[in-house]
């Protein structure tokens, strides 16, 4: 007899999902699916309002990553209002921005190592469940669950000087940004005091990959073939080929390494990417077209920014990069599980990066915003934490938005996360006949690495039990479990 | 009335899911008119780790958030960090889970209490519904009165 196995929604993913697991008559799993709830209702809700207004607007998506919402949309309405393509505004402008984004990128990255996922490495993704989370890592190691707080909180306090308040933030504007940084308000954050300043941040993102370094290396073959399968890599990258998460060309290579897509101008992106519907899930499957359904799908998020890229312009994060690097010899890195090492490396990259900037007198500029002639249309793409985040407007005579489209980073990798769930699912559930926890938590497992963002609000989404069906071949219910 | 923190959560650009948020602004604006000099406000889109940190530099905490639980208006309840479970979401973080990290990280364990305030829609505009709104009044009316007597007590409406 076969049966479907349900687990919902999936714990410790931002958001809310639901996994099916369809297995045939002799207990070996046949297909799986990662089914999650979008907003596509988004894109509409914005038509017909001033452009001007979308930066603040699309943080409505969601409370988990609207910086990276409000900066995608600004760059897009850069060009609308003749600021350029990523690279005509000026240097407080584009600084300021960045700095935003690192603020946003370093406590995204930082909930998720320190959350989500360094339970799993301290207790075992086996591990009593009780004991598997942040509650668990704090009375195992309190240091390393303080240094969690501290760091999110040190990366909210850069979104706050940046953007001008956590809430509906205002920092970035078509054509620029509307506040620079006060030498009182860098000295918040350069000479904050211990912990609470740059330098520490820097100290403390090393110390979070040698975390990860040494459970990896107690841990070798569990973390190298964990749900591993080769794919395509898509990010962007500066125009040099160092890593930036800001502003530059969309680049994707194959499994080998192979350039797929070499280094093309984000204004360009829908030539390139096309995205699938298929009658199972309300997500959709982006691939590069000329590749098609099958063979076009990739990755997005750390895992493929380290694989696109060819070097980190930070010197601490690119000696990491090439002590990562040499462990594939140079190829793409295809192990799932690798995402938080490539994760915590662009932690330092921020850290770093942060730091950088705090120093740069350009932050203390005056000219704030650039506009030019005024254009109809308008692309905007970042590396959000979770991956590429396209945002694309077109705009009437009167200002209006007549067309929104935007690509989020999870949908991005939708197809692999599927992938994911699947290799996890042979390699967990082949010829079992009962769900177990450690089961159910290698499921998820596999989707945390991917860190997928599913677009929820606090209290129309937000709050499910976890759900489990047995389902047979025709239908019926075998068993239903659910967890509170 | 000891150091006290108020804060809301939730998010302004989906309706009701903005009732903590909006509350919070309107009680500073009272604040101001009283001259309470003890009584902080703050808000976000939604709870997190390190306001553990935060709230472990107040004696008394009050959260604030929409509701869609079975309530009347509102309720006024103890926060119990003992209570404290393992969270599906982020999005869920609760105020027990807060305290709880802030008595085991912090050692600090100030009296915590939620004003849950009852909502009714979910959608992306930056509006409250009138019922709502009067919720949030009648809510209002009672935290204030709450301040003015220094006497926090758990309640239902």
């Amino acid at each position: 007899m076969s049966k479907k196995i349900t687990i919902e929604p999936v714990t410790r993913v931002e958001g809310h999902g639901k996994v099916t697991i369809y297995m045939d008559e002799e207990a070996q799993v046949k297909e799986s699916r990662l089914h999650i709830v979008e907003f596509r209702g988004f894109e509409r809700f914005v038509q017909g309002r001033p452009y001007w207004e979308a930066p603040v607007l699309v943080q409505r998506l969601c409370g988990i990553c609207p910086v990276s919402h409000h900066i995608a949309a600004s760059k897009a309405l850069d060009v609308i209002v003749g600021a350029g393509t990523g690279d005509g505004l000026t240097a407080v402008g584009e600084k300021m921005r960045r700095l935003m984004h690192y603020g946003q990128f370093f406590q995204s990255h930082v909930l998720h190592f320190f959350h989500l996922s360094s339970p799993d490495f301290l207790f075992g993704i086996d591990g009593d469940p009780a004991l598997r989370n942040i509650v668990g890592v704090a009375q195992e190691n309190r240091d390393l669950a303080v240094q969690g707080v501290m760091m999110r909180k040190f990366g909210q306090e850069v979104i706050r000087l940046t953007a001008g308040k956590k809430i509906h933030g205002t920092g970035a504007v078509p054509g620029g940004i509307n506040k620079n940084l006060s030498i009182a308000e860098r000295d918040e954050l350069l000479k904050g005091p211990d912990p609470l300043n740059a330098d520490k941040m820097v100290d403390w993102s090393l110390g979070a990959l040698d975390f990860f370094k040494h459970y990896h290396k107690n841990n070798q073959a569990m973390v190298d073939n964990f749900a591993d399968f080769p794919s395509n890599h898509l990010s962007i990258v500066r125009k040099d080929g160092a890593l930036d998460i800001y502003n530059g060309v969309l680049r994707a290579v194959d499994a080998e390494g192979k350039r797929i897509l070499d280094d093309v101008d984000c204004q360009d992106y829908n030539h390139y990417i096309e995205e699938e519907v298929r009658n199972w899930s309300y997500m959709k499957f982006p691939y590069l077209k000329h590749l098609g359904k099958e063979k076009g799908w990739y990755r997005v998020g750390p895992l493929a920014r380290l694989n696109t890229c060819d070097f980190i312009p930070t010197p601490l994060a690119q000696k990491a990069f090439e002590e990562y690097k040499a462990y594939t010899h140079g190829k793409p890195d295809n192990m799932t599980l690798h995402y938080h090492w490539a994760r915590l490396i662009e932690v330092l990259y921020a850290a770093e990066s942060i730091r950088e900037l705090l120093h740069d007198s350009d932050l203390q500029n005056e000219d704030l915003v650039v506009k030019g002639t005024k254009q109809h249309e308008g692309v905007g793409v970042i590396e959000a934490p979770r991956g590429t985040l396209f945002h694309h407007y077109k705009i009437d005579d009167n200002d209006l938005i007549t067309m929104a489209n935007l690509i989020v980073s999870t949908t991005n990798n939708n197809e692999p996360m599927n992938r994911a769930v699947n290799s996890t699912a042979k390699a967990f559930m082949n010829g079992q006949k009962d769900i177990t926890e450690p089961m159910m938590n290698a499921v998820e497992v596999a989707i945390r690495a991917y860190d997928p963002c599913l677009s929820c609000a606090t209290h129309a989404l937000g709050q499910m039990p976890l759900e489990m069906t047995l389902v047979d071949a025709q239908n019926q219910i075998l068993s239903h479990k659910m967890k509170s | 009335m000891v150091k006290t923190l108020l804060y809301g959560y939730g998010n302004p650009g989906r309706m009701d899911d903005g009732l903590g948020t909006s509350f919070v602004e309107d009680f500073q604006r009272w604040i101001e008119q009283e001259d309470i000099k003890n009584i902080h406000t703050d808000s976000n889109y939604q709870l997190n780790i390190e306001d553990a940190e935060k709230i472990s530099a107040y004696e008394s905490v009050i959260f604030v958030d929409a509701s869609k639980e079975p309530i009347e208006q509102f309720s006024f309840t103890k926060v119990d960090a003992a209570k404290a479970r393992v969270e599906f979401t982020m999005h869920a973080v609760s105020p027990a889970y807060v305290l709880y990290l802030c008595k085991d990280l912090f050692q600090k364990s100030p009296e915590t209490y939620l004003l849950h305030i009852k909502g009714f829609e979910w959608d992306f505009k930056e509006t409250l519904t009138p019922k709502a709104q009067e919720n949030k009044n009648a809510a209002m009316q009672f935290l204030k009165q709450q301040i003015k007597q220094s006497d926090l007590q758990p309640s239902n409406h």
